[in-house]
């Protein structure tokens, strides 16, 4: 295994992941929800779901986090690898897999790990898993 | 106050992703090719956000409300059922494919980056495929 000594950022990985901790912890505590970002955007997007203005408020958030930190500073760097048809396959399939596994990063990934929520633990193995596989299947093996 | 924490909560959501790296395509990428040149730091995302958030939603599967008084929500299915499982799967892929998840997405969705609402578009495609698909099953 090679380590990309060059890339590996870990205190700043490791800050930002606790703010998300924090972030997650604020809205669990104070608004008794789960700051997942699939579950949320899912359920804005079906009628008839309750807590409408706190879960749009806490996108918006997410939405404005950029330009509230671009007050200070430069914006860190977003290199994209992929073209307009890989972006499209690839969202499809993380609008779909995240609503029928009821879950992505941040709910199952965080939130669910940090409640020891079995469902979550497997889903997080599943999804890193498949993530691992399709990386190395592109890159390595029909290497695009 | 409530829309206030939920605004805060989103917020310093948004500003962790971005100082994480997360935020960046490729070194989610990087993260995921274990096999070539490795990066990391993905891992330690994880690890300081589980590291902060255990305490706080450890005590909150004790409560029924939240300390504003909302009722405390948390997902109480036990069941590991073959759409949790092929759900995660196919969201593996997609995140293989092109390095961003649902929140990153969101997050530079207002950087200007073309690519970023085309996927975002795709996704809330994929989104409300998903809700018509189970609209249909349960009418």
């Amino acid at each position: 295994m090679n380590i990309d000594w060059l890339n590996f950022t870990p205190w700043s990985s490791l800050a930002g992941g606790a703010l998300i901790g924090v972030a997650a912890s604020l809205f669990v505590v104070a608004n008794g929800r789960i700051a997942g970002i699939s579950g949320l955007l899912g359920s804005l997007l079906q009628r008839g779901s309750e807590g409408v203005s706190e879960k749009a408020l806490f996108l918006l958030g997410l939405l404005v986090a950029p330009l509230v930190w671009g007050l200070f500073t430069a914006l860190p760097q977003i290199e994209f690898q992929s073209g307009w048809s890989g972006l499209t396959v690839a969202g499809l399939l993380v609008g779909i897999g995240t609503r029928y596994g009821s879950g992505c990063t941040s709910g199952h990934g965080v939130c669910g790990i940090s409640r020891l929520s079995p469902r979550s633990i497997v889903a997080t193995a599943c999804f890193m898993f498949s993530g691992f596989a399709t990386v190395f299947a592109l890159r390595h093996v029909l290497e695009i | 106050m409530l829309k206030l924490t939920a605004f805060m909560a989103g917020l310093v959501f948004g500003l962790g992703l971005l100082l994480a790296g997360m935020a960046n395509p490729s070194k989610v990428l990087a993260f995921l090719d274990v096999s070539g040149t490795w990066d990391p730091s993905l891992a330690l995302v994880m690890l300081g956000a589980i590291a902060v958030a255990i305490g706080p939603l450890t005590w909150a599967r004790r409560q029924t409300r939240s300390i504003l008084g909302n009722p405390m929500q948390l997902p109480l299915k036990r069941e590991l059922d073959p759409r949790l499982i092929g759900g995660s799967l196919l969201f593996g892929i997609g995140w293989g494919i092109a390095g961003i998840c649902p929140g990153p997405a969101v997050a530079i969705l207002l950087t200007g980056h073309w690519q970023v609402i085309v996927f975002v578009l795709a996704m809330l495609a994929g989104m409300l495929l998903f809700t018509a698909l189970e609209n249909r099953r349960t009418h």
